[in-house]
């Protein structure tokens, strides 16, 4: 039989929340952390509200999080990485492991390099205004911008390492040196999917004896300029005015009537580690990793290329991905889908994705569904999108070891097939808990989590 | 723990040096390359004005009427698209069935079993709109961007289908739709070290048993003005403007960085039992994957090699072999280690330290060669192509040359094959090499592949 995973730590960090059990405390409250962004003035963007990671009233930092030698390379870091680098120092920690982080003669607690590092990461937005204030000194006499003199001299108000800040891969690279990860690290880069599919990789990598523990999961920050146009332009956010007393109400997954998300930031990482040795050790476990499964969809996407019909059909009835990869996730679990009994969906708040994604879901679950009581969590802590379905993954993973649902915030009336609307957080037997997310580009993954013994 | 074994099945590239697998391969052994002035744009200023870049290409000439679809992609993407047809058709999954606009699909294999791993890069930045958003935006006062001026323009000049191709997991989703892959899918971004992680963990996939066939691979083109800006910030590419065709020299003294390069590669990879099941032609079988990260320094490499030493011996253990024995006729059991060989001070010097870390008495005698120095440095699709080239050498019984090796560089003073490519055939051919490749950041990743012998 092979080797099973279990997670012993969760770094969870949202607007809702930094660390676990301020998240766990926020969601069961029904609090939701879209409020006015206050990272850059977005009083004109047609969704104008935000979900940030804040700590005392200021956007949560890095600084607070790495051993005193590392501060000054938190200056490279890009807000993606900052969130990382403080949900993987809160994995750790929560899961009583001492890394690196504790000093370079600290007794760890796993060898360095049976720790792997499995980070999803998005595309990262360069800052605007660090970028531009290098751009504008390339300008031409028609106040063009001109390659000419960006070769000449431009290039050289751009810092050194302006680059190292905005490789996807940095997540995991500032996580594997603070942490002294010397395991197979990757950096997964499939949008909304790539959270679950960093923990499906750590969990083939544990099971294959490359690594015990692993820190995993994905981090995202969407809460920037080009990060909010770009995914404006192609209908992921709801219009938001910036006075909105109730933003949430904005946001309600599987309505008739809703039209988007909100951009958040964050996610999870977590420590996964290999079962016996998390038991010699004697940790606490969250929960167990029954199951993984990934597949593609042709629908997932949103159809803004020209000639969207090469994609399928975006906004069909079945996701017919969504129902491949919950399949092989199940059957990874050696479970039926009769036996799960919580969901947390991707819950998009986008139409065509939510129609494709509850066609999916009936599909596989058929009327039950409407029994199944589905955590959806973009109304508390927006859409995160690498970091979605692993912070999605760490709510699961807390709800079974507390066996108890979250609250369920919903201004609208959702879709008649799906147990979605606005709830209380109540005490819940969860054995088995699904979690699946669709990515913009098709990609799905979904991972099965169950109660360990 | 599983006991399936892997083998390839069918290759395909997109290079600068060509397209067709064996042509390619010959204008390698000669030591050819086609590093020139940049020409998708005017680097004319640049500290490096020169690159390695994919000539005359159109997306039509490989997926015929089946191109338009995909004309909205990025370069990366067609790039990808081009060397995945080449790779499913090699492979004998046939020609595309499907009319335009559905997706390819083959009685050879079924879709759910068919999964896709690729360590694709971005796409390229829509640049024009981009800086006039930020010009609009910009506050010459406070030297800061205006958002409420910024976003009224950006609202206005970006486009919605360029901002979306741009996302890293674009080439995999028009791939995937292209060939009519429904299992499983990942897309990774470890820079240099992408592709090579990609065919690693996609042949773990199989061996776990989750898909039947797998293509894997990567794509990449970063000969854009903020690619090369990037690395020009970094010192890591060479500027020898004034001799771009002999600017890539790994492993000598007088190496001054690398040399940007595009393109794809892509293989297909397939159980054993799958690929005789249906009469496929079996290339090469992946004998082994080891991954690690160097957990050293942004910027920097491990000095000793520490990481590199690491992923080689784990995919030589995969694939039992001792790195420091030999054969009967005292012959390494590794044919050839595909360097990753950059041609920048740091890496040669330290992977040539792991080198002799995992082969002990023995690395002096094991060739240790690498194609950049032709092929110039594909960044996220390196690693694939360079895959391709150990095939090609267990195929024909030759090494290819490290070019533009005059002056070694003492730290470098392993086997580089240096100048001239090294026929094996009398010496029993090349049946093992280690494929290497490392990113910016420490990720490490080895791939080890066999000459399939039943």
């Amino acid at each position: 039989m092979r080797p099973r995973c279990v997670i012993t730590g969760i770094g969870a960090v949202s607007a809702v929340g930094v660390g676990i059990d301020e998240t766990w405390a926020a969601l069961c409250a029904g609090t939701s952390g879209i409020g006015p962004i206050t990272a850059f003035d977005t009083s004109t963007f047609s969704c104008a509200q935000g979900a940030e990671v804040t700590e005392g009233g200021k956007l949560a930092s890095a600084r607070n999080y790495v051993p005193k030698h590392y501060r000054k390379a938190t200056k490279v870091m890009a807000r993606d990485t900052e969130l990382a680098v403080i949900a993987a120092s809160l994995a750790a920690k929560d899961a009583g492991i001492t890394t690196r982080e504790a000093g370079e003669d600290a007794e760890t607690t796993h060898p360095s390099g049976k720790v792997g590092c499995h980070i999803g990461a998005g595309f990262i937005a360069a800052e605007t205004d660090e970028l531009t204030s290098a751009l504008v000194t390339a300008k031409d006499d028609a106040g063009e911008f001109s390659l000419e003199k960006w070769g000449e001299s431009g290039i050289g108000n751009l810092q050194p390492l302006w680059l190292l800040k905005y490789l996807p891969n940095m997540l995991a690279c500032h996580v594997t040196i603070i942490h002294g990860c010397e395991g197979p690290s990757n950096t997964i880069t499939c949008a909304e999917a790539s959270g679950l599919l960093s923990i499906g990789e750590s969990v083939r990598i544990i099971e294959r004896g490359d690594a015990t523990v692993c820190f995993s999961g994905g981090i995202e920050n969407k809460v920037n300029p080009m990060g909010m146009a770009r995914m404006t332009k192609v209908g992921r956010f709801v219009e938001l005015d910036a006075d909105d007393p109730e933003p949430w109400r904005q946001v309600r997954p599987y309505d008739d009537s809703t039209t988007g998300a909100v951009p958040g930031e964050g996610g999870g990482i977590m420590m996964i580690e290999e079962k016996e040795a998390a038991k010699e050790r004697g940790a606490r476990a969250y929960a167990e990793i029954a199951g993984i499964g990934s597949a593609q969809s042709q629908a997932g996407l949103i159809g803004v290329c020209e000639h969207a019909d090469c994609w399928g059909e975006p906004g069909c009835e079945v996701d017919e991905g969504i129902v491949s990869a919950i399949g092989a996730a199940l059957r990874d679990a050696g479970i039926s889908a009769d036996q799960i009994d919580a969901i947390v969906p991707g819950a998009f708040g986008v139409a065509s994705l939510d129609k494709s994604e509850v066609g999916a879901l009936s599909t596989v679950f058929g009327d039950r569904l409407a029994e199944i009581p589905l955590i959806t969590l973009t109304p508390q802590v927006g859409q995160m999108f690498s970091g979605a379905g692993a912070f999605g993954a760490a709510v699961a993973a807390k709800a079974i070891a507390e066996q108890r649902l979250p609250a369920r915030l919903h201004a609208g009336r959702p879709d008649e097939r799906t147990l979605s609307g606005a709830a209380e957080s109540i005490d819940a037997e969860l054995q088995y808990v699904l979690v699946c997310t669709c990515s913009l580009s098709g990609q799905v993954s979904a991972v099965v989590l169950t109660r360990t013994e | 723990m599983s006991d399936t074994r892997v083998v390839i099945t069918g290759a395909g590239w997109i290079t600068p040096l060509g397209d067709d697998l064996d042509k390619v391969w010959q204008r390698m052994l000669r030591g050819e390359s086609n590093i020139r002035p940049v020409e998708h744009f005017d680097a004319s200023t640049f500290a490096t004005n020169f690159a390695s870049q994919v000539s005359d290409f159109k997306l039509s000439d490989h997926l015929g009427d089946r191109a338009e679809p995909h004309e909205c992609g990025s370069l990366a993407t067609k790039y990808a698209l081009a060397a995945a047809v080449k790779a499913w058709t090699s492979a004998g999954f046939g020609p595309a069935q499907a009319q335009a606009g559905g997706p390819r699909s083959s009685d050879h294999v079924d879709p759910n079993r068919f999964g896709v791993y690729l360590g694709s890069g971005e796409g390229r930045m829509d640049l024009g709109n981009f800086i006039r958003s930020n010009y609009a935006g910009w506050n010459d006062e406070t030297r800061l961007i205006d958002f409420q001026k910024w976003e009224a323009a950006a609202s206005e000049f970006l486009v919605a289908s360029r901002e979306l191709e741009q996302e890293p997991a674009m080439c995999i989703a028009h791939v995937a739709a292209e060939l009519g892959c429904r299992g499983p899918v990942s897309n990774c971004m470890t820079a240099c070290a992408a592709s090579t992680q990609a065919v690693g963990e996609a042949y773990e996939l199989i061996k776990r048993g989750d898909a039947d066939v797998m293509l894997a691979g990567g794509s990449h083109s970063m000969i854009h003005p903020l690619g090369m800006t990037g690395f020009i910030r970094l010192t890591a590419m060479s500027t020898r403007n004034d001799e771009p065709a002999t600017a890539c020299r790994p492993f000598d003294s007088t190496r001054d960085g690398f040399v940007m390069g595009e393109g794809a590669g892509m293989v297909i990879l397939e159980s054993l039992e799958h690929a005789k099941k249906r009469g496929a032609n079996i290339i090469a079988e992946v004998a082994g994957f080891g991954s690690s990260a160097d957990a050293y320094r942004i910027t920097d490499i491990h000095p000793e090699g520490a990481g590199a030493a690491a992923a080689m011996r784990r995919a030589l253990e995969q694939a039992g072999i001792d790195p420091s024995q030999t054969d009967a006729n005292g012959r390494p059991l590794v044919h050839w280690v595909n360097a990753h060989g950059t041609g920048t001070k740091e890496n040669d010097k330290t992977e040539t330290a792991g080198v002799k870390k995992v082969f002990g008495d023995a690395a002096p005698s094991v060739p240790f060669s690498s194609v950049k120095s032709m092929l110039g440095h594909l960044i996220q699709a390196a690693g694939a192509v360079e895959l391709i080239t150990c095939l090609q050498a267990i195929k024909t019984g030759v090494i290819p040359p490290t070019a533009n090796l005059k002056n070694p560089d003492p730290d470098c003073d392993l086997d580089h094959v240096p100048n001239e490519p090294r026929d094996c055939t009398d010496a029993g051919g090349v049946d093992v090499c280690l494929s290497n490749s490392f990113g910016f950041g420490g990720q490490n990743n080895t791939i080890c592949v066999r000459r399939f012998a039943g």
